[in-house]
């Protein structure tokens, strides 16, 4: 069974909904412009899709909290709407389908099976291992298990959210549930990482929809994100940077600075660490982003953002892992055991050179007296 | 662990107690250090004897009326990328910041395009050193390893810090940890080499000032 169960080439849906090729040309092209891909590849994009079948989807959810998929709903260029009706088929995705159980489960199955080998694999949560897989099971499989099956027929992976991509929340410290991202099980088939806590909206849609349309990965960093929406940090398109450069800082989240918006670096803003498009795409079809909002940014598209010590503690802190940044008292005990450990080297060095100070003046003085 | 997490965590720490250990074991070494006894009368009171160890600190500070000519470029040089490094590593903001997370002060830094400015400028002297360094023979005769190097990982950490700032040649924070590395690297040698001038030079300075007055000359 599949949610839309219409073998349609996209643009025969486009037509069926009563969307015209130049309203089509036009979507494409804010698409492309959105993902920064050059001006010609919106055309090329809505080439392409017209003529191609819609292609399958299976949307997956593991140890997760339904964030990115309320994320997803809210994208505005393309809609969710727009996505799923016109250009991809959602065969599989627990949230959104009405069927339960058997018939779902069912859905999942039949959408692999017709579509082996061209399936898009979404991933939404990271994977828990501990236990057999126990912590995260769904008609009664584990996800790891689930994972495994569902990759091997997939064209590709796109892992929406930092859950899946690089473990999130339930791969911080401790760990309780030996959570992993999706790369750590899957290794043989192309992965795309759609970070965040959860993701923009229009860079799923966006990164979906460059997928499907060209059938390629996009350029990926280091951390296999889009260049296009991850290539720049936050602070480098931030509108407070002049700010920054103006030595201009908030001191806390009501003070004058904080209201002039100034920098919010010394409140612990992570925008310079922090490669995202918040700054430029924003959030709610443009109307703002958490900095624009009074907060820092908190790095949440960053791997092992959780555990990387105080988010209000400013970039530029030291941190000293567990128990986050070095207090003066931390500072003292470490400080303190050295300074001890180099008195009684002092102590000591000063005596081995008093001792040899001492001999040497032994021997001048028993030397004279023999010449004497 | 990323390299930044490894830089301005585990790496730091070593180096702060590097630091540490080895700072008071010169200086206790040093103070402990038995002074051959100057059997000569006192030619000063106890008075006059601290008094000019105190002025020797003042007076060896600032360049002898005689050789102004000869010396006074050579001083101007030294406190000015002095002063440079201080406004550098004192009233830069994210300097201020991190000095705050390890001592829990915090004080105004200065805007950040003028620290890039005083950057380039303190960079450029440190150029003017080395090139004055290598091309004056006494100077050139005097310098060993350690000389070059204290010059060398001070300059590390100045470059590592502009580029970070600039966000030049790769991502920011692999450049921050690049630069706490360079700050780490500078912490162990510290102690060990010529840097340590920092702590030496006015005690050096009002000891040497105080064994002359004692022997009644000025300095």
């Amino acid at each position: 069974m599949s949610l839309f169960n219409e073998q349609l080439t996209v643009g025969e849906s486009l037509r069926l909904h009563g969307i015209s090729r130049r309203g089509f040309i036009k979507f494409c092209t804010a698409a492309a412009s959105a993902m920064a891909l050059p001006p010609w590849m919106g055309a090329a994009m809505a080439e392409q899709l017209h003529q191609a079948p819609r292609p399958s989807v299976v949307y997956l959810s593991f140890q997760e909290c339904t964030g990115c998929f309320e994320s997803l709903t809210r994208s505005f260029a393309p809609t969710i709407e727009s996505l799923i009706f016109n250009v991809i088929s959602l065969d599989y995705d627990d949230t959104l389908m009405a069927a339960a159980g058997d018939a779902a489960e069912a859905a999942l199955t039949k959408a692999m099976k017709d579509n082996f080998g061209k399936y898009v694999l979404v991933i939404d949560g990271s994977v828990p291992t501990g236990a057999g897989g126990a912590y995260c099971t769904s008609g009664g499989r584990s996800a790891v298990d689930t994972l495994r099956e569902a990759a091997k027929g997939a064209a590709a992976i796109v892992c929406v959210g930092t859950c899946s991509a690089f473990g999130g929340i339930p791969f911080a410290d401790p760990n309780p549930t030996s959570a992993w991202p999706v790369t750590a099980i899957v290794g043989d088939k192309p992965i795309i990482n759609v970070s965040g806590c959860p993701p923009i909206p229009e860079v799923i849609t966006g990164t979906l929809l460059q997928f499907v349309s060209t059938g390629q990965v996009p350029d990926l960093d280091e951390h296999r994100r889009p260049k296009a929406f991850f290539g720049n940090t936050i602070h480098d398109r931030c509108y407070r940077r002049p700010f920054y450069d103006e030595g201009k800082f908030a001191k806390s989240f009501d003070d004058e600075g904080a209201r002039n918006g100034w920098c919010l670096y010394e409140l612990g803003c992570k925008g310079p660490t922090t490669y995202n498009a918040c700054a430029t795409i924003k959030w709610n079809g443009g109307t703002s982003f958490p900095i624009e909002s009074g907060h820092g940014c908190l790095g949440c598209s960053e791997p092992g953002f959780w555990d990387k010590g105080s988010f209000y503690a400013a970039q530029s802190s030291a941190e000293w892992g567990k128990g986050g940044a070095p207090s003066p008292r931390r500072v003292l005990e470490v400080g303190g055991a050295a300074v001890a450990a180099g008195a009684v080297l002092g102590v000591a060095s000063a005596g081995v050179s008093r001792l040899r100070q001492h001999r040497s003046e032994q021997n001048t003085a028993d030397r004279d007296k023999k010449e004497g | 662990m990323n390299l930044l997490d490894f830089a301005r965590g585990p790496a730091l720490k070593v180096a702060i107690a590097v630091f540490c250990l080895g700072i008071t074991w010169r200086i206790v070494a040093f103070a402990l250090l038995r002074i051959r006894r100057d059997m000569n009368r006192p030619r000063a009171s106890v008075l006059k004897f601290l008094g000019g160890g105190l002025l020797t600190v003042g007076s060896r500070s600032w360049p002898h009326r005689e050789f102004i000519g000869r010396t006074g470029a050579g001083e101007a040089l030294g406190y000015s990328y002095h002063i440079g490094l201080f406004a550098l590593v004192l009233l830069f903001t994210p300097h201020i910041l991190f000095l705050g997370s390890l001592f829990g002060v915090t004080w105004p830094g200065l805007p950040s395009s003028l620290i890039t400015v005083i950057s380039v400028l303190t960079l450029t002297l440190f150029l003017a050193v080395l090139f004055r360094r290598v091309t004056n023979p006494v100077m050139r005769m005097l310098s060993n390893f350690d000389d070059y190097f204290s010059w060398f990982i001070t300059m590390l950490v100045m470059v590592t810090g502009l580029a970070a700032t600039a966000h030049f040649g790769a991502r920011y924070e692999t450049l921050l940890a690049i630069h706490i590395l360079s700050v780490d690297a500078l912490l162990v040698w510290f102690p060990f080499g010529k840097l340590m001038h920092a702590f030496y030079i006015f005690p050096s300075r009002a000891l040497n000032g105080a064994l002359l007055a004692r022997k009644g000359a000025t300095s």
